[in-house]
Order: structure tokens, then sequence, then C-alpha cells
């Protein structure tokens, strides 16, 4: 019993310095966008501390992002509606982790205050299954570089045309890029519901924010619901 | 007013990465919506990538950027390590835009 805990107990941390380490890769991603964020937040007057706590409690660069640029032109209400909204694929992937989760609703919800968009890629183990302890891992350097990114935004200032220069726009969306070709290489299926995905998120985007059309591409992994049916119905053709 | 804001976007991300685990507790999902979930991941690494390039209503594409993003992609599929891949690709577009200025 004593063994079975002990190894328990060394799985779980191994998961954990693995998610770690998965996620160091996106954390500096992460770094250069919370430099970003917090070089943006400094220029529209925002100060020091509220930029700052808010990645601390946050630490989601789509919400912080919509809500500073959209506080200024539309309004308290319109702006914290846009930055819930373009959130809203979590409440998605929190019913896909909790599968995983352990303990009951008050454990599992703070559990899932570990989802972010990359730790959500790299938990994944395959067939709808995640390591919540990889999850948590893969957040730990992802919300320190997004808090320290912040910080070093808010300090040194540079410019929008420095790091368009520097390329950083190339960050986010190439580590995207990284974690996707690891998950198409899980089934065919899962190349199918990226081909789907990218393309609802790009129809969409032609009509509705980008956190919209985020929301509207997950939609492509129902395709794995009509796949179970044709089986089914082929499983019960043969057995008939 | 902006301290509101801030808090309001805090609380509501909060509960929506509880809203999962809150709503169900224990109870397991059925096989189907397990298959539905395995695929989630996929779908939205592939919606992630295409809304950081093409932003709202398609405005902030540009081609630089993309072939950057293009350059990580290939040098991981020649199976580079990961910041290695990524570095190619910022160095693309980094040497793309000097070029052009």
């Amino acid at each position: 019993m004593g063994n079975l805990a002990l190894s328990g107990t060394r799985t779980s941390s191994g998961a954990l310095t693995d998610g770690m380490r998965l996620g160091a890769g996106p954390g500096a991603a992460t770094f250069v966008l919370g430099l970003a964020y917090g070089a943006a937040a400094s220029a529209a007057g925002w100060g020091g501390a509220v930029p700052l706590i808010f990645s601390m409690l946050a630490c989601s660069g789509s919400a912080q992002f919509t809500l500073l640029t959209t506080l200024p032109a539309g309004g308290a209400v319109a702006a914290v509606t846009a930055a819930v909204l373009i959130n809203a694929r979590y409440l998605v992937m929190s019913v896909a982790l909790n599968d995983s989760l352990r303990g009951g609703r008050l454990r599992r919800g703070l559990q899932a205050q570990a989802l972010l968009d990359a730790s959500f890629a790299v938990g994944h183990r395959g067939n709808g299954r995640f390591d919540v302890a990889r999850v948590i891992g893969a957040s730990i350097p992802q919300w320190m570089c997004w808090v320290g990114g912040t910080a070093a935004g808010l300090l040194a200032a540079p410019s929008a045309h420095l790091m368009y220069a520097l390329g950083a726009d190339v960050v986010f969306p190439a580590f995207f890029l990284m974690l996707a070709l690891d998950e198409l290489r899980k089934s065919r299926r899962a190349i199918v519901a990226a081909i789907l995905g990218a393309g609802i998120a790009a129809a969409l985007l032609f009509v509705t924010n980008p956190g919209n059309a985020l929301l509207g591409a997950t939609a492509a992994a129902l395709i794995g619901a009509v796949h179970g049916r044709r089986r089914s119905a082929q499983r019960a053709t043969r057995t008939s | 007013m902006l301290w509101l804001s801030v808090l309001a976007v805090t609380a509501a991300n909060w509960a929506m990465k509880a809203g999962g685990p809150l709503a169900l507790g224990e109870r397991q999902l059925p096989p189907r919506a397990v298959k539905v979930i395995s695929l989630m991941a996929s779908a939205l690494l592939a919606g992630l990538i295409v809304t950081n390039l093409g932003g709202t209503a398609w405005n902030d594409v540009n081609w630089q950027q993309v072939l950057g993003v293009g350059a990580a992609g290939l040098a991981r599929t020649l199976r580079a390590p990961m910041l290695l891949a990524v570095g190619c690709g910022i160095a693309v577009t980094a040497l793309l835009r000097h070029l052009l200025t």
C-alpha cells in the first residue's frame, strides 16, 4: 500500500515536472505576449498595479487584451461582456477536463483553474482523458512568464514597432502550431477535426470576433460523435 | 470603474473554468461525449492558429508572419526541437521585415 502510494506520488510529481518542461516553450511565448500587454497597458494609462494584478489573477491574454482595447471605446459593460465572451471556450474545456479530475465539486473547480490553452493540449493523453498534474505543471511556467512579461512590459515599455521588427508576433501562433503537430500525430480523426476547426474559425472571423470564432472551432470536435454513431451502426449491421 | 471591470472579468474567468466541474461533479460523461472531447484539443489548436494569424475580420493578416509560422512548422516537421523551430520562424519573419524596410 505504501509502495503504491509512493509510486502514485512519484508518477504525479513526474507528470508535474513533465508538464513544467512542456509548458516552458509556450511560457516563453507567453512572456513575449505579456511584454506586449504590459507595454500597451502602460501606454493606455492603466498604471502599474492594475495590469500586474490583473495578470496575476486572471492570467488570460485574450480577455485582458480585449478589456484593454474595448474599455476606452465601448464602455465598461460592453468591454466586460466582450472580455468574458472571448473566454467562453474555457467552459467547454472545463467540461472536457472534468472526467479526469478527482474529489468533490469544489476541489475539481479549483484544479480546473489551471486550465490554459496550451496546458489543455499538453495534458491531453488521448481518448478524451487528461493528465491533471501535467495540465497544472504546464500552467506554472506560463503563469510565471505571463506575470513576468507584464511586469517587464510595464517597466521597459518596448514600442510596438520594435516588437514587430523582431518578429514577436510569430511566437504564439508558432507554438500553437508545434502543439497541433504533436496532437495530429495521435489519429486521423484529429487531423480531420483540426482541418474542420480551422475552416470554421476562418469562416467565423468574417462575422464575429476571434473569441467567438475560437469557440465555434471547438464544434469541429463533434465529428467524434458522428464517427462513433457510424461505427455503432456498422457493428449493429454486422451482428444482425 | 477600471478596478471593477478587472475584477468582473477575473471572476467570470474563474467561474467559466470551474463551470464544468461545478455542474457535473463526479458524474462521468457518456462514451460519445468522450469521443468528442478527445478531438477538442486538435480543433482548438487549429482555431487558435487561424485566429492568431487572421485577427478580427481578417484585418491582421501579415504574410511575413504567416511565412515565419510556416517556417517554424517546417523546421518542426524536419524534427527540429520545439524552441529551435520557433526560433527559425521568428528569424525568418524578422529577416523578411528587415529586408523590406
